[in-house]
């Protein structure tokens, strides 16, 4: 803490900022005391043999990888910041450090007042408590004062719609009302600077919606928020600016529109710099090529084909293939993940070869520029190999109406609704 | 403060509040100071596990007395009949219930602690709070416990007829406050290395066990001869059962040197558990 003088215009400061993590530390979190004895052993073998034979003490090899590093940059009081780039960029690190979760291993940040995060719903619950003691239990370790608690209470039990479930434990809520609550805890906490990271944010469509709902709603009271986001439609809806992250280095900041294109321009040409095979080593799979081609057919349509390639070390059982479908602003438009699918399969050692077709893909989606995220998983491992915008795709226009013009993307939305219009005759005469 | 001078653009208005965040290297300062902002956090957390313990059991909280209870049971046919272990003068069940009130605080206390990080490695990795709290409030949290059963020693003391003086009463919570101390020194140390290595919650049960055995629970330490018997207090756990013990029974008086040793065994073991827990905790949210 450091009181100082009046300066009322920054709300956050960040100078020369660094996260470092261990690699081992990240593989195999669970390390044991023999893990470490022996690592120990072995680097003190290591160098009393090469002082033995009068060499040099070998380097250290680099076990470190910096997850943000030089990250420098401020945030005006009641500015939205969106903060936009791929998949291990660092932004979950950002956000991990404003909010003191992890300590930074250079630079340093300033903060005025307290910090909020949507990134926290449900923390400090507790299966066996009502919802009246986790509401406190929640609401203290999200930082609020007993009183202030006792002041709220009402208010969130009712925004969360558990009235009357308020002294029923909440292991017997259902998993929306259970949602709503922690929802509801952590959005009258009422800090000055929102933190909202959607990769994290947990639930369904309707609640992800809350989020953002609540995320507008703070930033109209003139309150500063940082938005993590892959969704770029929503972060050019919401925020003034953008910031975005590339291999933990800030890449740019700046007006929104000009950072999210130029990060689109930047994603494109990444695609086509993809270097095959994209491997999980530690278990020996990954994808060994992606192709995909509009194929026209006879009615004028066209067929989507996606062809994979997966290549295995050896036999792996039940292995599930996702597919996401995204506008090229990053809109959700499909997620079939293996559970909704069953897209799993035994993979025999050596390539797996697999095609996935979607009959005239033109007559389902508005004319625009689309890519597709794919992953493979395995029992309970989530990502197993992820291939970010693996593939972009234009789909031709559809003269849905009649009207000569066709159904876009960007004006009017990714889904094709063969919607009808009839007049009902005959007119009625109004009393 | 005069480091970030030159750069050093956000200031704060009076009465408004700046976190600075920055790297943290080496011994880092306790900062009771936040704990004790935290104060609130750290009667939740305790409140919590107090409520959570004894909520899915079927006798609830009268497990706090049935377990010192049973084993003073056992203690006294195997140890006081059988094997006739001496007891001061005393009755061997009373004996041994005295000794075991505070040496189950501790164990407690010391297994708590020592789990409480791993435990709560979700709130951990999600949200900030110094970390202290969280074994802390797990070696307080034993005390509602060590009442309960307490409850059981003055009903066993009324029907043996034996009653504490008021000089010797006084020992009986800086006896606890040295259990405490003592719990939550090595409960410290434990935790911030079980979060490192998952060894440790292997380590525990072992430790507690034979640190059972080094502490005169079951056997009076007035079987070992004098310097012995003073060495003896470089187990702090000793000072605290003989204290409890005398001081609300009134046999066998503890010797100062021994437990000006176990202060000093005490303290040293919870000054360096809290700067060693200090020191691990920026690894903390990682390595969990």
């Amino acid at each position: 803490m450091i009181h100082t003088h009046l300066d009322a215009d920054l709300a956050i400061e960040v100078i020369g900022l660094g996260k470092k993590y261990r690699i081992g530390g990240l593989i195999d979190r669970h390390r044991t005391l023999r893990d470490s004895l022996s690592a120990t052993l072995r680097r003190g073998a290591q160098a009393l043999r090469s002082y033995n034979n009068g060499e040099p003490r070998p380097a250290r090899p680099h076990d470190f990888i910096w997850a943000l590093r030089d990250v420098s940059f401020t945030v005006r009081r009641g500015e939205v910041l969106g903060v936009i780039g791929r998949n291990g960029a660092g932004k979950s690190t950002l956000l991990k450090v404003l909010t003191r979760i992890t300590v930074p291993d250079e630079g340093y940040a300033r903060i005025r007042g307290r910090v909020g995060s949507l990134l926290e719903v449900g923390t400090g619950f507790h299966l066996e408590l009502t919802g009246r003691e986790n509401t406190y239990l929640s609401g203290a370790v999200l930082g609020m004062r007993r009183e202030e608690i006792d002041r709220k209470f009402d208010e969130i039990v009712e925004f969360a719609g558990v009235e009357r479930f308020v002294d029923t434990p909440v292991k017997h809520y259902s998993t929306g009302m259970y949602l709503r609550l922690a929802f509801s805890v952590a959005a009258h906490l009422d800090p000055e600077i929102l933190l909202v990271d959607e990769v994290l944010a947990v639930g369904d469509a309707e609640f992800q919606k809350k989020c953002l709902g609540k995320m507008s709603d703070v930033a109209g009271e003139g309150r500063t928020v940082l938005f993590v986001s892959h969704n770029m439609d929503a972060v050019r809806q919401l925020c003034h600016s953008a910031l975005w992250l590339e291999r933990g280095h800030l890449q740019q900041i700046g007006p929104t529109m000009g950072v999210i294109q130029a990060y689109l321009a930047d994603t494109a040409q990444d695609r086509a710099g993809m270097v095959f095979p994209v491997m999980n080593e530690q278990y020996g799979i990954g994808f060994n090529d992606v192709r995909l081609a509009l194929v026209p057919t006879q009615s004028g349509a066209h067929d989507l084909h996606l062809e994979l390639e997966v290549l295995a070390r050896q036999p792996i059982p039940r292995v599930g293939i996702g597919i996401e479908l995204l506008t090229a602003m990053g809109a959700r438009v499909a997620y079939l993940d293996e559970r909704l699918t069953n897209f799993v399969f035994d993979m025999e050692a050596g390539i797996n070869r697999f095609a996935l077709e979607c009959p005239a893909i033109d007559r389902l989606l508005a004319a625009g520029d689309y890519v597709i995220n794919l992953w493979l998983t395995m029992a309970n491992i989530d990502a197993l190999v992820m291939l970010d915008r693996a593939v972009a795709v234009t789909i031709p226009g559809t003269d849905l109406y009649g009207t000569g013009l066709y159904v876009d993307v960007h004006k009017h939305g990714p889904v094709l609704l063969p919607l009808r219009v009839h007049r009902l005759e005959p007119a009625l005469a109004h009393k | 403060m005069s480091g970030y001078g030159l750069t050093g653009r956000l200031k704060a208005a009076p009465g408004e509040q700046i976190t600075l965040i920055q790297p943290l290297h080496g011994w880092i300062a306790l900062n009771l100071r936040e704990i004790w902002r935290y104060r609130e956090l750290l009667f939740f957390f305790i409140w919590r596990d107090i409520k959570v313990r004894y909520k899915q059991t079927l006798l609830g909280a009268s497990w706090a007395i049935l377990q010192p209870v049973f084993t003073m049971v056992v203690f006294s046919v195997f140890f006081g009949r059988l094997a006739k272990i001496p007891s001061d003068g005393i009755p061997y069940p009373i004996f041994s219930y005295a000794g075991l009130l505070p040496w189950t605080f501790f164990a407690a206390g010391l297994t708590n602690g020592a789990n409480s990080l791993v435990r709560d490695a979700n709130l951990i990795k999600r949200v900030y709070f110094p970390r202290l709290i969280t074994p802390l409030s797990a070696v307080v949290g034993g005390l509602p416990d060590l009442l309960l059963a307490f409850l059981v020693l003055i009903a066993m003391m009324i029907y043996y007829g034996l009653f504490p003086t008021l000089a010797s009463v006084v020992w009986l919570p800086i006896s606890l406050l040295l259990a405490l101390a003592t719990a939550l020194g090595v409960g410290l140390w434990l935790a911030a290395l079980h979060a490192l290595y998952r060894d440790i919650r292997y380590v525990v049960p072992f430790l507690t066990q034979f640190w059972m055995y080094a502490t005169p629970v079951v056997y009076p330490s007035s079987l070992l001869e004098d310097p012995w018997r003073t060495l003896y207090g470089l187990n702090p756990m000793v000072s605290v059962v003989e204290g409890f013990r005398w001081s609300l029974l009134g046999q066998s008086e503890p010797r100062v040197s021994m437990v000006l040793l176990s202060l000093a065994i005490a303290s040293l073991l919870l000054v360096s558990g809290a700067y060693f827990f200090r020191r691990m905790e920026p690894h903390f949210a990682d390595t969990l």
